[in-house]
């Protein structure tokens, strides 16, 4: 790279980061933010969490109820995730146009995956309570839509990657549809699919306790519960259960991705 | 009655350029054949067209008495058996092993669940170790495909190939890719399966001198068009000019 280059690539950096600026300023003057006086009220807010947030004895008793509903919070992502990749993989074979058996069904995979994944997870929480009550069954199933769409769409993108020459040569030997998708473009993209499930159920995982709150299941559910009883203690010890659980299901991820890819 | 008839064969992909020009050339079992050409001649297309890889347009192709144009989806995979098909960049499965690989050429005759599962018998296994002994690459049975070099692929595409238990080999471009030591490799054992099982092949190479030292006959293809098709000892070198055009000269002798 020569000096041109590196002195173009300065300047625009310095214009980008002004746009920024500029657009920071002008969104906080129409909702009338106040940057500085929001920055004052940061003291104050750590010393309430270092004042409230405190675990104590008593919390600690309630440890073995809330790891039940945190187990229950977690497998139900896993279940909801892999249930939602199972339906997924179909979706994208008959979405990916590689792989496709026709138009009409490509493009009824696109929009069912594409309404799925355009509508978040908190809006679908909040539609299917409607029609299915707060109970844990919207839970999974806000989990589940939501999921499928993004699973399609990324399962699409892998298949489409994986090499066709390898299917060329199995049609060539007269190998059958779905021989031709489970020996060629399945073994070829499965170290992809398993990535994307994993990333899914660390989100899942996250997004869980938000549904929680909003369906009133699991760990979310038992968050609120208590911090609408202001007993912060509590809700302390739940919040870091749920961090604890967050970054072991990422350390889990991350090695099983080191041993796939 | 020649294995394979083609009859006033005409492709086109698009109406801007015709691709196959009524093409006529009859091949009998046994025979070795090379198909050589410019780029952008037409070899590939017509190859595919043989096992309907691409859709024939106007005209026949007959393979063993059968009119493929005409066969449906199930009489045509029958048909695909027959055929067995290697190609310039191998084609294989990257991360499945050579020996997976290798099965990979039964699928024509097994039911589609018993080829997702995978269920071979003891005797296609054995067949397809035999093969690979046969090749060279015995050792590399259980090696991911990735990881072999160039001609071994290209060798784990043969075996792929004749596990079928075909009548016909087609081959596109099969040493393009490949150091002239590992050609000669492929070339020798292409040459062999002709001469010992009786398979006929029809090979498309880019180096005339290959395809001279190689093919009992020789077809040229120019522009969509056969313009010549002869014993290789008669093709003479204003023939080759006449197929490359003038300016490709020293084209030819790389
Ligand atoms: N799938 C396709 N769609 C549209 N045009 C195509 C397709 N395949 C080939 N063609 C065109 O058909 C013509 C012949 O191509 P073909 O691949 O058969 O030539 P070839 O003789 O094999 O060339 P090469 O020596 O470069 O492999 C070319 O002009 C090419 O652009
Ligand atoms: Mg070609």
């Amino acid at each position: 790279m020569n000096e041109k280059i590196m002195r173009k690539k300065k300047l625009q950096l310095t214009f980008v980061f002004l746009i920024i600026i500029a657009a920071t300023y002008l969104s906080s003057a129409v909702t009338e933010y106040n940057l500085f006086e929001s920055v004052a009220t940061i003291p104050a807010a750590f010393a309430w969490i270092f004042s409230n947030l405190i675990i104590t004895q008593e919390a600690l008793e309630r440890l073995p109820d809330i790891l039940e509903k945190l187990n229950e919070t977690i497998f139900m992502s896993i279940a909801a995730t892999t249930i939602a990749a199972v339906f997924s993989l179909f979706l994208a074979l008959m979405g990916s146009k590689t792989t496709k058996a026709n138009n009409i069904l490509s493009v009824i995979a696109r929009f069912v995956a594409s309404l799925s994944r355009n509508i978040p997870v908190v809006a679908w929480s909040l539609i299917l309570l409607i029609s299915f009550g707060q109970n844990s069954v919207t839970g999974f199933l806000a989990l589940f839509v939501a999921t499928l769409g993004f699973l399609t769409r990324a399962f699409i993108e892998s298949i489409d990657e994986a090499d066709q020459k390898s299917v060329e040569a199995l049609t060539a030997t007269g190998a059958t549809y779905f021989q031709i998708v489970s020996k060629a473009v399945i073994p070829q993209s499965l170290p992809q699919m398993i990535s994307w499930i994993l990333f899914m159920i660390e989100t899942n995982i996250r997004s869980a306790t938000l549904v929680g709150i909003l369906t009133g299941t699991g760990i979310g559910y038992m968050f609120d519960l208590y911090y609408k009883n202001l007993n912060y203690n509590i809700v302390a010890l739940i919040t870091l259960t749920i961090v604890v659980a967050v970054i072991a299901i990422e350390l889990i991820s991350t090695r099983i991705r080191k041993v796939i890819l | 009655m020649p294995l394979l008839e083609v009859k006033e064969l005409n492709k086109s992909y698009n109406s801007e350029i015709q691709v196959l020009k009524n093409i006529e050339f009859s091949v009998g079992a046994g025979e070795f054949i090379s198909i050589i050409g410019p780029s952008g001649a037409g070899k590939s297309t017509l190859l595919r067209c043989i096992n309907r890889m691409v859709e024939i347009e106007t005209g026949c192709v007959f393979f063993d008495g059968k009119d493929v144009g005409a066969q449906n989806k199930k009489d045509l995979r029958r048909l695909r058996t027959n055929i067995g098909m290697i190609f310039q960049h191998y084609n294989l499965v990257p991360r499945l092993t050579v020996i997976e690989n290798v099965l990979h050429g039964r699928f024509g005759y097994k039911s589609t669940i018993g080829g997702v599962l995978g269920l071979f018998t003891e005797e296609e296994k054995q067949r397809a170790f035999d093969l690979l002994e046969k090749l060279g690459i015995a050792e590399q049975a259980y090696k991911r495909c990735d990881q072999l070099s160039g001609g071994q692929q290209q060798r784990v595409g043969i075996c792929r190939a004749l596990i079928q238990e075909p009548k016909l080999i087609l081959c596109d471009e099969p040493i393009a890719s490949l150091d002239p030591n590992s050609s000669k490799i492929i070339m020798d054992h292409l040459k062999q399966i002709s001469t010992e099982l009786g398979i006929t092949c029809i090979v498309n190479l880019h180096q005339v001198e290959v395809a001279k030292d190689y093919a009992h006959r020789i077809s040229g293809l120019k522009q969509g068009e056969v313009v010549f098709d002869g014993a290789s000892p008669l093709l003479s070198q204003d023939k080759i000019e006449h197929i490359y055009g003038m300016e490709t000269r020293e084209l030819i002798t790389v």
